[in-house]
């Protein structure tokens, strides 16, 4: 190019110098599936929602909102999630500051990985079994004299926050386990040498570090512990106290048939996690974010 | 660390091992649980069953037509890895190599199939799929458990792709080597592992996927977990001996993959990666 008129340089090397070439377009083909299979399903559900099978724009968030038996449901998967994903936290938290102090973390971190392979569904048949009058759990009580009756913990509430701490531990556990690794240990040690004991510690230095990680991992637990569904069926009562938000849009798309009612709960479902997610996240913008990592930050 | 010798902080440590204790036996006691009953002539209000018997296997097999569900399982599994990983490697290969204007939107794009969970968009996506035709047969079921994964791919293999020097590639460029040889003999044997890896957990995730799998497969296109989850919610037809023998079924299928993918990858990495 012997001008440095811009418009003279071919648009091919224009693009190039931008990050655009051949090799770029290797991640087109990604791209465009999920614009076709998860954007598109979404605006489309988004405007569904709008078009009710009767009655205007709204009607379909009217009716949620004024038949208790829907809204009502938003209420009993909140009072599910958010205790699962304290209760989840306040276990994994100790057991990670634990964890972190082993040489070798692998056989345990492999026991803890199992139930998440297993899925929530085996877990519910597992929990069938064992949490039942006759099952493992209340004999054992039952023979160590701790309670005299066996305790119902099928078929309500119990049961479905139960298996949604198994199936939920281990991801906040690893979580959890991954950002306290990635703080410095100097740091600890700087605050012990200054005579720091470890609750100390624990309170001044490494809690404050991790509460961060603490939010993002609260958030992506709740967002899980929201959408639950199969153990709601299997071992709650789906009709009544365990009659969760994704038991009501499954109900409306595939036993009512109406998508349109089905998408906007959907959606309903989508805003609640957003909000949350929002509310934790603005409160963690409060919060210490300076460097933790020691030489890397 | 520092040696702390105090009493208190020795009780700290084995209440902790207590609550890590208690976990693991009441997760061994829930699956042994699933495994006696399977294997259990009659048992009924004692601590073990009356006696034992491998019939219920046979059963669980011929009643739940075990063969095709595992047939369809496995193509479905296997086509779904194989996609995801023919679209999502090379699309890992240039987010890690290239920095372009938008590309924070694209990795937006692709965190938020793994963030928002599966039934928050298996609803629309399967109000979607009905309307096109696909939901209610195999390519519908694919399609749909695709949407995580291949984002779940990317995301994996960009830290994988970002740690190979530029410098061998550019070696391969200097003698001649074309974009297709250079993937063929340069990069696909150093990003082995990583592909690896990354295809065993989708395969992993892909068998114990439930919601999505739930909400488009048809009678025909039904993976282990749908077929045992209408097992457990119709229980009562069937002997809980037959339908424990099915669960054990499909906790060895899983759980062989899960062992093969812990030889390649440690799970806390991953965790670590997929934050990013």
């Amino acid at each position: 190019m012997s001008t440095t008129d811009l418009s003279s340089i071919p648009l091919k090397q224009r693009l190039a110098a931008r990050g655009y070439d051949g090799l770029t377009l290797l991640c087109v083909p990604a791209i465009l599936f999920l614009l076709a299979l998860f954007i598109y399903p979404f605006l489309y559900g988004l405007v569904l929602s709008f078009e009710p099978k009767q009655g205007g724009m709204f009607a379909n968030y009217q009716r949620f909102f004024s038949d208790s038996f829907l809204y009502g449901t938003i209420g009993t998967t909140l009072w599910l999630a958010l205790p699962v994903t304290i209760a989840t936290l306040l276990l994994a938290i100790p057991i990670a500051f634990r964890v972190r102090l082993m040489k070798n973390q692998r056989l345990l971190t492999t026991i803890l990985v199992i139930p998440i392979t297993l899925g929530t569904v085996l877990v519910a048949q597992g929990l069938l079994n064992y949490l039942g009058p006759q099952g493992w759990f209340n004999r054992v009580l039952i023979t160590a004299g701790i309670i005299s009756t066996p305790v119902k913990l099928l078929h309500n509430y119990w049961g479905v926050m139960l298996s949604l701490v198994i199936t939920g531990f281990p991801f906040t556990f690893l979580l959890t386990l991954s950002y306290l690794s990635g703080i410095d240990p100097a740091l600890e040690q700087a605050g012990a040498t200054l005579g720091a004991g470890p609750w100390e510690r624990f309170k001044h230095i490494l809690f404050p570090l991790l509460l961060p990680g603490l939010a993002i991992t609260f958030c992506l637990s709740f967002v899980q512990a929201f959408s639950v569904f199969p153990s709601a069926v299997l071992l709650g009562a789906p009709a009544g106290p365990t009659r969760v938000i994704s038991i009501a849009a499954y109900q409306a798309a595939f036993e009512e048939y109406d998508y349109s009612m089905a998408s906007a709960v959907a959606m309903i479902m989508g805003m609640v996690q957003l909000a949350i997610v929002v509310v934790v996240l603005a409160a963690r913008g409060m919060l210490y974010r300076g460097p933790a990592g020691g030489g890397k930050g | 660390m520092v040696k702390d010798t105090r009493l208190s902080t020795k009780l700290w440590a084995a209440a902790n091992w207590t609550l890590i204790g208690f976990f693991i036996v009441n997760l061994f006691g829930m699956i042994a649980a699933v495994v006696t009953s399977s294997f259990a002539t009659r048992w009924l209000g004692t601590w073990l069953p009356a006696g034992w018997t491998t019939r219920w296997y046979s059963a669980a097999w011929a009643e739940f037509q075990l063969h095709d569900v595992l047939l369809v399982t496995f193509q479905i599994v296997f086509l779904v890895v194989a996609i995801s990983g023919l679209i999502g490697v090379p699309a890992a290969y240039a987010l890690a190599r290239r920095d372009f204007p938008g590309k924070k939107l694209v990795m937006l794009l692709f965190l938020l199939p793994l963030l928002v969970p599966p039934i928050t968009f298996g609803i629309p996506l399967a109000t979607v799929l009905y309307q096109t035709g696909f939901a209610g047969q195999m390519s519908g079921v694919v399609l749909a458990n695709l949407v995580p994964t291949v984002p779940f791919v990317i995301l994996v293999m960009i830290p994988f792709i970002e740690q190979i020097d530029t410098k061998i590639e550019s070696a391969a460029r200097v003698f001649g080597a074309n974009t297709f040889k250079l993937f063929i003999h340069v990069l696909l044997p150093l990003l082995m592992p990583g592909i690896l890896a990354a295809l065993l957990l989708v395969l992993v995730r892909t068998l114990a996927m439930f919601e999505l799998t739930f909400l488009t497969a048809g009678p025909t296109s039904q993976t282990l977990v749908v077929a045992l989850y209408y097992a457990v919610f119709a229980a009562g037809v069937r002997a809980v001996q037959s339908i424990d023998a099915m669960a054990v079924i499909y906790m060895i299928t899983t759980l062989i993959w899960l062992i093969i993918a812990l030889r390649f990858v440690n799970p806390t990495q991953i965790v670590a990666r997929a934050k990013k």
